[in-house]
Order: C-alpha cells, then sequence, then structure tokens
C-alpha cells in the first residue's frame, strides 16, 4: 500500500519542500498547487528520494524547483519525452509531470497524445491558466476565440482545444479535473492520480492573476462555483447546485442539466457517475461547458490498461527468460565466421 | 546440354571490383551480398558499397529505380569498395545507362538481353538500342538471356511465370560465382536458411543458382575464369561486419563493460535505422529500444534515461540532429551523459537520403544556441563503428556530457572482413554514482577532470533538480550572475578540453618525422585516403596520411604534425568543413578536396589531387 496509516504519518509537508524561494507572483494559483502537491505526498509511505518531478517551459514548469525531490526542468513541450525515458529505465521512481496549456497543448501537444497513449506510468498536471504567462500575456491554446492579448489586438482566431476531451481521445486510462482555489477538492483528487497505475491526467484550472485574472472565476469563486461545477463521485447521481437541488440526465444522445422537482424530474432520473464509463460518456461529460452546463470536476474516468514502462520492461525479462542472459563474445562472432591462420 | 566441357584458362587476379545493378526489384542487394559473403568465407579482404534508390519501389525500368551493390575482393589488405568496376552486371537497360560510366576499359559487362525490350529501352532512356549500336565495344560483353534461362530452369516446378522470373537473381549469381571460381555452398546454405518456410522458394533459387553456374560451365561463352587467392589477413576469426551492424554491437558491448542498461530511444530515419533495428533484437541484453512518436521525443527520451542512470544514446541522420538541437543543448547544461549517433547523409534537408556525406561536422559542432561544445568522434571504416562506438560511450559516461558520434551511409552500409574481438580482452569501463555526500549534495562540484557527480533518484539525500536554466556554480541552483555565467561556459569548455588528455595522440601514417605532404581525413575517406598515400609512397612520393577520429577535442598533437609538412590537403566529402576548422585553429594553409556527388572518393581522385600538390604531372587515368 503506498498510502501510510493516517494516525502516523511517515512524512511532513517539510519533508517535501526545496530550500528554493518560491518565484511565482505573489496571488498566482500555482501556490495553492504546489501546496496541494506536498500536502498529497505527506499522506504517503513513499520517501522524497523516489520520487522525480519533470517538466517542461512555462510559469508552472518552475515547480520541480519547488520539490525537495529528485528533478528536471527541461525544454519547452517536452517534458513528457523526458519522463518516458526515465520511467523505461526506473519504472521504481514515482513521476509527477507538470506542464501548462501552452508547454502542454501548443507546443508540447505531439508528445502529451503519445505519453497518454503509451499510458506511462506517471501523473500528469496541466496547470490550465488559459494564458501565456512566462512571455507575458500571449493567447494560449486553451483560450476563448476573440481573446484580446498583445498578440491579438483584434482578437483571437483559432477555437480553444479542450484538455480532457483531447486526452480521453488519445486514450487516457485517468481523467480528473481540479481548481486550484479549491484545495480540498484537489488534494483529494490527486491522491486518486497518485493511487493510479498509469498516465494519470488532471486539468486543474490555474488563475494567472497578472495576465488572466479570474479566467475561471465561474468555477473558482465560492459564492457561485457550486451553481457552476459539478463534482463527480463514482457511484453517485450527478447533483450540483449552492441547494443541491440540479442535476444531469441524459436525454437522447447529449446530456442535460435539470432542476430536482421540475418537469416532473426526480433524483432517480440523474446519470450515476461510473469511473469505468465508456469514452463516449466521459467525452460528452469533457464537453459540458460553463455557462450552458456544469463544468465537471473530480475523476471523470478511471480504467485498467498495461503501461508502457512495465512492457517494456516485461519484453526485456522475456528476452533473458528464453534467450538467456546475452553473451557478449556470442554476439560478437555471430554465425558465419572464417579462420585465417598466420 | 553437352556435357562436354572445355577447360577454361584460370587467371589469376590480385583484385577485382564487380557492381551487380538492376532494378530495385530484382534483389541486387541480396546477390551483391551473397558474392560478398561467399568471396569473404573464402579468405579474401572485401570490401562493399550499396547503392540503393531513396524510393522503395520506385517505377519499374527507371533509372531512378536503380539499385547497384559494388564489392571489391582481392588477395591483400584493401581499404575501399574499389574505384573503376572490373565486371558490370545489368538487370536492364536503365542499370546499364546508370552504371556503364563506372566500368573500366574492356571490363566484363554482363547484360540481361531479355529486359532490352523497346518499353525499357524508353523508361531507360535510350533513343537505340546499346545491344546494337556499336557503342559497347569497348568492353567485353557478355549477353545472356538471364529471364528465359531462368524460367526454361524452373519449368518443371509449374510455377507462374511472374514468381519464377524472381529467381533469375540467383541465376545471374549463378554466373558470376562460376566466373570468378567460387563455390555455390555458402548461397545454397543461404537460401536454405532464408526461405526455410517456402519450400517451393527454395526449389526455385537453388536451381537457378545451379542453372547460372552451368550455363557459364558449358555455354562456351567465357574463354576463362578469374581466381583471386586469399588475403594475408592477420590470424584470427573473422567474419563481415557492416558500418551499422558494428555500431550496434559497439553500443551492447559498452552497455556490458559498463554494467549498464542500455536504452536506445530513436525515430525511424535513413540510413539510421538499421541500428534500432539491430538492438531491438538483443533485449536479452537488457537493451531496451524505444521508438519515439519524432526525433526530438528520441533525444529527449535519453535524457530522462540518461538521468535515471542508464547508458543512453539516439541515433538519426542529419535531419534528425536539426531537430535534437535544443535538447541536445540541454544535455550539455545538465551535463548528463548521453550518445548522438549521426549516419551522415546527403544535405541539405531531406537531400539525398540513401547516399553519403560528410556535410554535418559544422552542424555537429555548432548547430546549437550559446556556447554549447560537444565532444564529437567519427568512426573510420564499418568495423570501426564498433570501436568508436564504445568510446563515445564511455567518454560520455565518464565525463558526463552528450557525445556526438558520427558515421555516414557509406561506412553504415558498407561491409568488410573483421577480426573479431576477444570480449574477455575488451576493458570495463568504470563508472560511479555517489550514494552519500559531505553535507548538502552539490551537483555542480567538479573533479581534477572538471566532472560533476551523476547521483541517481532513489539515493536518500542526494536529491537534486536539474534544469536548462543557467546554474550556480557547485551548488547547481538557478542563477543569473554575470560572472558566474561566464566561469560556466568555461568550465563547461575546459571539461571537454581536458577529454584531449585521455584520447590516443594521432598517428601518421607514411613518414611520421614529417616531408612534402600531409593528408588529412575524418570519417569515411580513410580507407581511400590510406590506399592512396600507400600507393603514392610505392612510387617514391613523399606523402603522408593523418586520419582524424576524435574531431572534438583534437588528439593535444594535432598541430605539431600538422606542422611537419610542406602542404597539407584534407579531403573530405563536403565543401570543406574539416579544413576551416584547421585553417583557423592552427593558421596552416591547407588545400582542400572535396566531392559532393554522394558517393566516396577514388582512389584515383585522392592520387591526382596529391600529385597536382606535388606539382606532379598525372598519368592519364588507366585502371
Ligand atoms: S504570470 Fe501568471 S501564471 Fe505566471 S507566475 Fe505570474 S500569476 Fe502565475
Amino acid at each position: 500500500m503506498s498510502t501510510a496509516t493516517p494516525d502516523k504519518p511517515k512524512y511532513t509537508i517539510k519533508d517535501f519542500a526545496s530550500d528554493q524561494d518560491v518565484r511565482w507572483c505573489p496571488g498566482c494559483g500555482d501556490y495553492s498547487i504546489l501546496s496541494a502537491v506536498k500536502k498529497v505526498l505527506a499522506q504517503r509511505d513513499r520517501p522524497p528520494e523516489e520520487y522525480c518531478f519533470i517538466s517542461g517551459i512555462g510559469c508552472s514548469s518552475r515547480f520541480p524547483y519547488y520539490m525537495n525531490t529528485y528533478g528536471l526542468h527541461t525544454i519547452h513541450g517536452r517534458a513528457p519525452a523526458v519522463a518516458t525515458g526515465m520511467k523505461i529505465v526506473r519504472p521504481d521512481i514515482e513521476t509527477w509531470l507538470i506542464t501548462g496549456d501552452g508547454d502542454g497543448l501548443s507546443i508540447g501537444g505531439n508528445h502529451f497524445m503519445h505519453l497518454i497513449r503509451r499510458n506511462v506510468n506517471l501523473r500528469l498536471m496541466l496547470f490550465n491558466n488559459r494564458i501565456y504567462g512566462l512571455t507575458k500575456g500571449q493567447y494560449s491554446p486553451t483560450s476563448e476565440q476573440n481573446k484580446r492579448t498583445k498578440s491579438t489586438p483584434m482578437g483571437s482566431l483559432d477555437f480553444p482545444v479542450d484538455p480532457l476531451c483531447l486526452a480521453i481521445g488519445a486514450g487516457a486510462t485517468f481523467v480528473a479535473r481540479g481548481v486550484d482555489m479549491h484545495p480540498k477538492h484537489l488534494i483529494e483528487t490527486l491522491s486518486r492520480a497518485a493511487d493510479h497505475k498509469g498516465t494519470a491526467f488532471v486539468e486543474i484550472y490555474q488563475n494567472c492573476n497578472i495576465f488572466n485574472d479570474g479566467a475561471f472565476a465561474h468555477a473558482q469563486d465560492r459564492k457561485v462555483r457550486s451553481d457552476n461545477v459539478i463534482e463527480l463521485v463514482h457511484g453517485e447521481p450527478m447533483i450540483y447546485g449552492a441547494d443541491l437541488n440540479r442535476g444531469i440526465i441524459r436525454n437522447g444522445d447529449h446530456l442535460e442539466s435539470v432542476t430536482i422537482g421540475e418537469n416532473g424530474v426526480t433524483k432517480d432520473d440523474l446519470l450515476v457517475h461510473d469511473e469505468t464509463c465508456p469514452e463516449t460518456v466521459a467525452f460528452s461529460l469533457a464537453r459540458m461547458k460553463y455557462p450552458d452546463m456544469p463544468e465537471p470536476i473530480g475523476v471523470i474516468r478511471a480504467v485498467d490498461r498495461p503501461c508502457y514502462d512495465d512492457l517494456v520492461n516485461e519484453q526485456v525479462e522475456h528476452a533473458v527468460e528464453t534467450r538467456g542472459n546475452g553473451d557478449l563474445q556470442k554476439l560478437l562472432t555471430g554465425t558465419e565466421t572464417w579462420d585465417v591462420n598466420g | 546440354m553437352s556435357t562436354e566441357v572445355t577447360p577454361r584458362r584460370k587467371e589469376e587476379l590480385q583484385e577485382v571490383t564487380i557492381r551487380f545493378a538492376g532494378d530495385s526489384g530484382d534483389g541486387m542487394q541480396l546477390t551483391g551480398t551473397q558474392f560478398t559473403n561467399t568471396a569473404a568465407v573464402l579468405g579474401n579482404d572485401v570490401s562493399t558499397l550499396p547503392d540503393f534508390p531513396a524510393e522503395i519501389r520506385a517505377p519499374a525500368g527507371t533509372t531512378y529505380g536503380v539499385s547497384g551493390f559494388q564489392i571489391h575482393f582481392s588477395s591483400f589488405d584493401i581499404h575501399t569498395p574499389g574505384d573503376a568496376v572490373d565486371a558490370l552486371v545489368v538487370m536492364n537497360p536503365a542499370a546499364l545507362k546508370v552504371n556503364l560510366e563506372d566500368l573500366r576499359e574492356n571490363g566484363i559487362l554482363i547484360i540481361n538481353e531479355d529486359s532490352f525490350t523497346e518499353q525499357n529501352l524508353k523508361l531507360a532512356g535510350y533513343a537505340e538500342n546499346p545491344l546494337e549500336d556499336n557503342s559497347l565495344t569497348n568492353y567485353r560483353v557478355f549477353r545472356i538471356p538471364v529471364t528465359k534461362a531462368t524460367l526454361e530452369a524452373l519449368e518443371e516446378l509449374g510455377m507462374k511465370g511472374k514468381d519464377a522470373a524472381r529467381s533469375k537473381n540467383f541465376y545471374a549469381l549463378g554466373v558470376v560465382l562460376w566466373l570468378y571460381n567460387r563455390p555455390l555452398e555458402p548461397t545454397l546454405d543461404f537460401i536454405n536458411k532464408k526461405f526455410k518456410n517456402k519450400p517451393e522458394a527454395i526449389k526455385a533459387n537453388e536451381r537457378a543458382l545451379r542453372a547460372g553456374w552451368y550455363f557459364g560451365e558449358t555455354a562456351e561463352f567465357f574463354t576463362s575464369t578469374y581466381d583471386v587467392p586469399k588475403a594475408e589477413l592477420p590470424a584470427g576469426q573473422y567474419r563481415k561486419i557492416s558500418g551499422n551492424e558494428a555500431l550496434a554491437y559497439g553500443l551492447i558491448a559498452a552497455a556490458v563493460k559498463s554494467g549498464k542498461p542500455l536504452f536506445y530511444g530513436s525515430y525511424p530515419i535513413t540510413p539510421a535505422s538499421d541500428i534500432l533495428h539491430e538492438l531491438a533484437k538483443h533485449k536479452n541484453f537488457g537493451v531496451k529500444t524505444f521508438q519515439a512518436e519524432d526525433e526530438i521525443a528520441a533525444v529527449c527520451s535519453c535524457i530522462g534515461a540518461s538521468f535515471g542512470g542508464a547508458l543512453s544514446v539516439t541515433g538519426t541522420s542529419g535531419p534528425g540532429i536539426a531537430l535534437k538541437a535544443e535538447a541536445m543543448g540541454l544535455g550539455v547544461m545538465m551535463e548528463l551523459p548521453f550518445v548522438v549517433v549521426n549516419v551522415q547523409r546527403g544535405g541539405p534537408s531531406t537531400g539525398l537520403p540513401t547516399k553519403t556525406e560528410q556535410s554535418d561536422l559544422n552542424q555537429v559542432l555548432y548547430g546549437r544556441n550559446g556556447e554549447c561544445p560537444m565532444p564529437v568522434i567519427a568512426a573510420k571504416s564499418p568495423s570501426d563503428c564498433f570501436h568508436a562506438a564504445f568510446e563515445a560511450c564511455k567518454i560520455s559516461m565518464q565525463h558526463m556530457v552528450p557525445v556526438v558520434l558520427l558515421t555516414d551511409a557509406y561506412l553504415a552500409n558498407g561491409a568488410e572482413p573483421w577480426n573479431i574481438p576477444d570480449a574477455s580482452l575488451i576493458p570495463e569501463i568504470e563508472i560511479e554514482h555517489p550514494t552519500e555526500w559531505d553535507g548538502e549534495f552539490t551537483p555542480y562540484r567538479r573533479d581534477e577532470r572538471g566532472v560533476r557527480p551523476w547521483a541517481l533518484p532513489g539515493t536518500p539525500g542526494l536529491q537534486h533538480r536539474l534544469g536548462g536554466l543557467e546554474k550556480k556554480n557547485i551548488t547547481g541552483g538557478v542563477n543569473y550572475d554575470p560572472d558566474n555565467h561566464e566561469l560556466m561556459i568555461k568550465l563547461r569548455q575546459e571539461k571537454i578540453d581536458k577529454i584531449a588528455d585521455e584520447i590516443p595522440p594521432a598517428t601518421v601514417t607514411g613518414n611520421p618525422e614529417g616531408g612534402e605532404l600531409l593528408i588529412v581525413t575524418w570519417g569515411g575517406p580513410f580507407g581511400t585516403a590510406f590506399a592512396a598515400t600507400n600507393r603514392q609512397r610505392s612510387k617514391g612520393r613523399d606523402v603522408s596520411h593523418l586520419h582524424l577520429r576524435w574531431l572534438n577535442p583534437m588528439p593535444s598533437n594535432v598541430e605539431e604534425i600538422l606542422r611537419r609538412y610542406k602542404k597539407v590537403i584534407v579531403a573530405e566529402i563536403n565543401m570543406g568543413q574539416l579544413i576551416n576548422i584547421i585553417r583557423s585553429k592552427f593558421l596552416i594553409d591547407a588545400k582542400p578536396l572535396n566531392k559532393m556527388k554522394g558517393r566516396p572518393f577514388t582512389i584515383t581522385e585522392v592520387e591526382a589531387a596529391m600529385e597536382r600538390e606535388l606539382g606532379i604531372p598525372s598519368e592519364p587515368i588507366s585502371s
């Protein structure tokens, strides 16, 4: 078991904090994510030296410097490839990958897809702030259309990509969403990700208070968020709202938000969340968008599929078992030789 | 068929160059390889040059679909696949058109006359049939109905005509094996192994092969046969090896001798893919191959695997290096060991995917942002790919630096006999990983060679973070201080300069004391320059040869050597890249010898350049 008995935690938050000064802007959502991750790790019984945090480039990618674990701050978009190499040779190292909407979906979109389809055994956290922070405020692949930024004074033209849908489309075995300013829920979600075997993808709504303040206010603001997000819980009906009187039903081939008590709808009519649901259902959930629908948070999908890193190592073991350990002299000699006598 | 056989004159030759050429679907690579194996097993020295089109199945009959395989075999120590071709076997008009210019005067020309149809002549761009217009009078032409004869030989098998015709390359091989007095057995063994599950193909190919042989014997066609006696190679057990094979074995040997798992992350690219294919066969050595989604992912996976403690290697060709540049820089900054193999091909851009060139030296030395030095070693022959790969791995891991290993299409696909090394005599590669540290771990504290520690994840107390941002000296923390940046640039450079202390000094063939003319080479042209130097010296010319394997850092005695000669030529298959380094580094007025035709130098070309430089009027070229 990877979770310590709750009464006697082996590690504390301090064990996972490095001595580096944290250099994000004051008020940045990254702070609460950092704190949530440290709390999650402190609840588990794995020592800091058995973790590796790997990131690309961007504000979020400074993350590894703040963890007292092994870490790599790599190049833009490529962290998934670095992490894949690491996991193939060191499946024993518990790896967390930190990326953002620009790093993971723009320059690194290719690797994002391949990491997920291979199901490399690691945690993949995407800090989505819908903007380029480190380069000072250009629109990102998740920015809404018509976004006015320094690079798009007349409004952006690109249609935004949806990280959850992309992950589901790539065959993700674990897809979840959390919100920076909802730490309790975020910790629960990240703990679930930490327990998953395979690529555990978590999109985190993260506020960039400098360049895109309030981009996710609908999901962050305590006053309104219960009406705008729905916390999915496996085996529970899909219910939400400040008064817990709203819910999700299936209507033909699409999902619909309803109010309990209106038009004869009862709690029993609501969809019950099943994390092992087919991709099509997960996809419909992921497509639920504010303001028409509540946006799902929590674990949307969690299924089992063999991990790439395990499979690579199994092939090697199989080769050794069936053919014996490689013999260098035999390899060099090959099968066709001839002798020359001096 | 008559059974009376007129005895033929058997001529003894010291060396022969044969080229098999045909359509890319005609099986010429296989035919050439089989001839090579037979010659090698008989004790000849051999050197080969395959030449194939970039398209897998270019339209049949066209000149751009022509595939060729050249083999040079001899009774002495050779270093090149041969200059002028002594015997050319062409399976169709296009092959004749492309290859005829390389056949020497009075050379043997074996032609599959069945393929000289109007349509094929047209496809090859012949207005007149060269078999009938007297254009081949300078050669000894042997027209053989290869296709028809093959069909006849296979008649009893009741195969479809198209299937039966496929065996025609074995018929041609049979003729040539007979002509050069090579036995059929190695090829018969090969056919039985290769087509183990296709008894029909075994029968067909065997029959075609024997039919070709009997044709030679009975057709009263050739007036003599030829023999090339065994070569006097150093005693030992030999095998044939190609550059890519040798390279893969060198990597495995380095893994075994360092006690590390080998991780090979690569994206398929010509002409490097065979390294991936070869390594994927040897997982029982603990080899982990990863076919990445692209070139960038391939090199990045090596960075992760290296941090994890594996011997990490990525292989590619020039276009792939361009994509990997940023990550190679990250490796330099993180000071993590991995090897980047570049099997060079003709460029720029997609260039000539299947042809050779040495035009990536500048790219691997300078093609990264910032002051970003990397050690570079280049293999000099197919079998040297083994040793160069081993050395690249060793230097990389012992000096905590990514290393570039250069080969090229000529070395990668070329093959030669290899005196099989005794695995137990290959030295161990000593690698240390710290398990504890006095006080706070300082990942950038260097030893006297300027090398930082390689601490592995999982080691308690040594947790550290590496990244692409400038490091603070010793602690490795992110640091933008101007003096620190300058210091770190110098430290990274110094570490590489100090590798010169560990690589063997350069040696000179010819007259090491100095003299009239020195030819300098790196990479593939080694063999040609070596042979040209020996030929010139046998004519009494004061010519010497310096070959560089390590290009960065260079052996410490290079400048001293260069200054001992009145004239220096630098021969490269590019526009002149090493020469610029030699000129700027040592202020020496070296002269270039360049070729950019996707093919290696010929000995004749190199000798001509030497003679030009020595002021000797060249003899008219006749070979
Ligand atoms: S720019 Fe935005 S995302 Fe970056 S650290 Fe500042 S607030 Fe956070």
